[in-house]
């Protein structure tokens, strides 16, 4: 029977053979799939077993991570504030990352190649792993002046404030926003749920709507009009005048394009004037005079048409396509195709006030180790010349009108001057317009500029630049100024 | 003539006892590693009951070493160690899941039926001095066999659980008399096959290059069959009866050497399993898993779908080639992972390593019965050695194979790693069965010293 025993026996070897060769084809070739297979949990609760980075500003905590204890959810996400900083700090759901939590996750996380030296110390010496922190250039107490003022009258839009030395965000807010703490929640379906509802919500209080939005600038263009016009001829200044009619017949077309609400810019005005009583018919001209393509390359030089990483993803800016002087003329008062973020619109006035040059705009300040280590600091960058530094300060001369004595009275500030530029912007025939308005100040040194933004409808039917958006622009600045 | 030259001519098998002592307490204290281990994954604390059951599987072991050593000192000195390494980890998944806080799972319980199993296996050692005394009661057995594999069915005793009609209520306990019927059965065909081989290898007639047994001869196979086939269908239990076929197939090869009835075995088995998948939808639903364990419409299938499955191949791709750690991965997510899918929920946590040490202690006993097999002096011996070996290699094919998909699954335990007391202690039987033998075997037989004329010395 020896012959038959010993045959059972290859038998047997080549049965535990067969599963050993199967738990290696399992364990060692198949398993990065069925890791990585979206109904196996693991991965889920691997997202809580470490602790993640804080995300500060100003010395202030805006999300952290908690321990729980639990031995599924070891780590749960915290955020203080949650509406006022949501559109930028965004949120660490079950499955999926928002804003500065996606942006930044893997130094969040822990993962990032920058730490792995730390991790490498962390693995030897038996201690957990734990994600970097995030220090945000916001100020706090603008960003909630900013949010508060949005939010005080129901009112839908954004508001950006930005350091035109170096282009670091003081201020992003966006209303209506939404409470990040309950996406944090780590429970799918409940997550889920909470995301649908606010996905559903026809105010749409999950966009950032100073970066993912792009609307109508309106009368604020101007501002890009009059850098063209000004850099297009050395011997231009804020004297020289211009052809301004009541009503200027748009070439192509049997329509002409009015002032606001019919008013009269006396047939000639110069720049100055013109941009205090934000003449449509004075600006149509110069785009006219200048041609599509030099309008086009004053705004690409201030950033449009760029795709920004803050390093949350900013909707390039557009001012529309080449199509025919009476577009132009449209576009040259910020209306038709011409559509640009609230972001970018900070940017034109940041860049007036750093003397013509635009600074790439930054919302991390610095990066710290899990040990207090700093890991990186923001270097401001250059992202273009805008205009000459003569230009610039023309362009601030004629701002400063405007607040002074024009439509942008309401962000005076005390003790200083005040730069701005009020913008209406029409949406459609009848209905309520956009109201702009950008400003820097103190205009001789300027440590803040900014933009508000208030959509269509949301604040009365008669809103206008001057009157909703110049008063949110004042408290802003005002805040960080009082920093 | 020198005592020397006595032991040069009959080599002498040596008992190994210190090596097998010394093996022993190197499995208690893998084991005992292994619950530190644990507790420091969870909460970086060594357990508090570490010591108590590592005092306690240790004099647990050293008392069946102590029976071992008096009651069959010529015994294979690495089956002992090697069964409880085995026992011993499946406490520590056991101990792991528990404290998981899974529904079910209690290492208090299977620490307990691990010492009525060493009770059991020191019993069978004592009581058992001759296994020869079992092929008196082949009949016997096959009859107890075939009583305990139906005792399930009889109305108010037998429980359906899971699906499977193979438990029995008695008093507060549930016992699976599936996991003794296949014990009796292994001795009922050892027995029955030694008496009838010769007719089972000898008579027939040679068709198409192969020898055929005569057509009355087919009666036992036939039997066995449809026992196989009743269990499959009446007790929906396909692991049995998988089982069962599987050792009587092998087991008749080795008695008959006959690849005929091998053929033969496959034929009606695949024949079987075909007729069973068309007539009855669970068996169906079996194969549709295995085929496409990822289908999503089978993986949300509330009876009868693949999610357990699936659930275990995660458990073992998370784990990966180190696994995660004892403590620190998720088994309580596989359902059942502390008895039929203990094996994946070993490999999350051990990983491929791991699970290949663990398959290369399971393929060491195995190999150390049929070593047994192989050196036994008579075929009665042989047949149950090589039988009961092949059984349990047969088993853990089966549920590996199952649970790790590399063939259909069917329920069945991991042999003395699943909670569970029968299993449990049909398995400890099954092991002193082969201790009893290999003592038998390994003996050396009684010398005749022929200097001093007729008188015979026994050696002990």
């Amino acid at each position: 029977m020896n012959s038959t025993i010993k045959r059972a026996s290859v038998a047997c070897l080549l049965m535990f053979g067969l599963l050993m060769l199967n738990i290696n084809y399992l364990q060692a070739v198949k398993a990065e799939g069925l890791r990585e297979d979206s109904r196996n949990n693991r991965s889920f609760f691997a997202r809580y077993q470490n602790e993640r980075g804080m995300i500060t500003a100003g010395g202030e905590t805006l999300a952290k991570s908690v321990d729980t204890k639990d031995s599924k959810f070891r780590f749960a996400r915290k955020y203080f504030d949650g509406p006022v900083y949501a559109p930028v700090v965004g949120f660490f759901a079950p499955e999926s990352t928002r804003g500065i939590e996606n942006a930044a996750d893997q130094y969040l996380a822990g993962t990032h190649p920058d730490l792995f030296v730390r991790r490498t110390v962390d693995l030897v010496t038996n201690k957990p792993t734990r994600g970097a922190a995030i220090d945000l250039t916001l100020v706090p107490k603008a960003q909630k002046v900013a949010y508060d003022d949005l939010r005080r009258s129901g009112k839908r839009g954004a508001v950006v404030a930005l350091e035109p030395e170096t282009g670091a965000i003081l201020a992003m807010a966006s209303a209506p926003s939404y409470d990040p703490n309950t996406m944090a929640a780590p429970d799918k379906a409940k997550a889920a749920r909470a995301y649908n509802k606010l996905d559903a919500n026809d105010n749409h209080p999950l966009r950032n709507r100073a970066i993912d939005e792009t609307y109508a600038p309106g009368s604020t263009f101007k501002v890009v009009t009059s850098a063209a016009y000004l850099s297009d001829d050395d011997s231009r200044d804020e004297n020289t005048s211009v052809d301004a009619p009541d009503s200027l017949p748009l070439p192509g077309t049997n329509i002409s394009l009015p002032n606001y609400h019919g008013e009269s810019c006396g047939g000639r005005a110069t720049l100055l004037d013109a941009l205090t009583i934000s003449c449509n018919t004075a600006f149509a001209n110069m785009a006219l005079d200048m041609g599509y393509d030099r309008l086009a390359e004053q705004a690409t030089k201030f950033g449009m048409g760029q795709e920004l990483s803050i390093p949350l993803k900013v909707v390039p800016s557009n001012i529309g396509k080449d199509e025919g002087k009476a577009a132009l003329a449209m576009t040259a008062i910020g209306q038709r195709d011409n559509q640009i973020t609230p972001l970018q619109m900070a940017m034109v006035a940041a860049g007036v006030a750093n003397q013509g040059k635009v600074m790439r705009p930054y919302l991390i300040n610095k990066i710290v180790g899990p040990e207090n280590d700093e890991i990186s600091t923001a270097r401001p960058k250059e992202l273009d010349e805008a205009v000459s530094p003569e230009v610039a300060g023309e362009l601030r001369n004629m701002m400063i009108n405007v607040v002074q004595n024009g439509t942008g009275k309401a962000a005076q500030l005390p003790g200083m001057q005040v730069a701005g530029k009020t913008g209406t912007a029409e949406t459609a025939k009848g209905a309520a317009s956009h109201a702009w308005f950008i400003a820097f100040a103190p205009a001789d040194a300027p440590k803040v500029a900014v933009a508000v933004f208030v959509e269509s409808g949301s604040a009365g039917t008669d809103a206008t630049g001057g009157a909703v958006a110049a008063p949110i622009a004042h408290d802003v600045m005002q805040a960080v100024l009082a920093k | 003539m020198t005592t020397a030259d006595v032991a040069e001519a009959v080599p002498m098998t040596a008992k190994r006892r210190g090596a097998q002592l010394a093996m022993l307490a190197f499995a208690v204290a893998i084991v005992m590693a292994a619950y530190a281990g644990v507790g420091l994954g969870i909460n970086d604390q060594v357990p508090a009951g570490m010591l108590g059951y590592g005092l306690g599987l240790g004099g647990l072991m050293l008392a069946a070493y102590l029976v071992l050593a008096r009651f069959a000192p010529w015994a294979d000195p690495l089956l002992l160690p090697l069964v409880t390494l085995v026992n011993g980890i499946g406490l520590v998944m056991i101990y792991r899941l528990e404290q998981a806080e899974m529904k079910g799972a209690s290492a208090s319980n299977q620490l307990f039926w691990t010492a009525v199993g060493v009770v059991v296996f020191s019993a069978t050692l004592i009581l058992l001095r001759d296994h020869r005394a079992l092929q008196r009661m082949t009949y016997t057995a096959g009859f107890v066999g075939l009583g305990l594999l139906i005792l399930p069915l009889v109305p108010f005793l037998g429980k359906e659980i899971n699906g499977a009609r193979i438990w029995v209520g008695v008093g507060g306990f549930s016992i699976q008399p599936g996991e003794f019927a296949k014990l009796a059965l292994v001795v009922f065909f050892a027995g029955y096959l030694v008496a009838k081989r010769d007719v089972l290898a000898l008579a027939g007639r040679r068709l198409l290059l192969i020898d055929l047994p005569r057509a009355r001869d087919l009666g036992p196979v036939l039997i066995t069959w449809a026992v196989s086939v009743g269990v499959l269908v009446l007790e929906k239990d396909l692991g049995t009866s998988l089982l069962l076929f599987g050792a009587f197939i092998a087991m008749i090869y080795i008695a008959t050497q006959r690849t005929s009835w091998v053929l033969i075995g496959i034929l009606l088995f695949v024949g079987g399993a075909f007729l069973a998948g068309q007539l009855f939808s669970h068996v169906e639903a079996r194969f549709d898993v295995w085929l496409h364990p990822e289908n999503n419409e089978l993986y949300n299938r509330t009876y009868g779908g693949s999610y357990q499955l699936l659930q275990g191949l995660f458990g073992m791709g998370s784990g990966g080639i180190l696994g995660t750690g004892l403590g620190q991965g998720h088994p309580d997510l596989i359902p059942l992972s502390f008895s039929d899918f203990i094996f994946a929920a070993t490999g999350e946590e051990l990983g491929l390593t791991g699970l290949m040490a663990l398959l290369m202690v399971y393929a060491l006993i195995v190999e150390r019965g049929l070593r047994t097999a192989v050196a036994a002096r008579d075929p009665f011996s042989k047949l149950l050695a090589g039988g009961l070996s092949f059984i349990l290699a047969w088993q853990v094919f089966i549920i590996v194979g199952g649970v790790t998909n590399l063939i259909p699954l069917t329920g069945l335990v991991t042999p003395f790693m699943s909670q569970g007391g029968s299993a449990l202690l049909s398995n400890w039987m099954l092991i002193a069965l082969l201790v009893r033998m290999s003592d038998a075997a390994r003996r050396p037989p009684p010398q005749a010293i022929q200097d001093e004329g007729l008188t015979q010395v026994f050696q002990r």
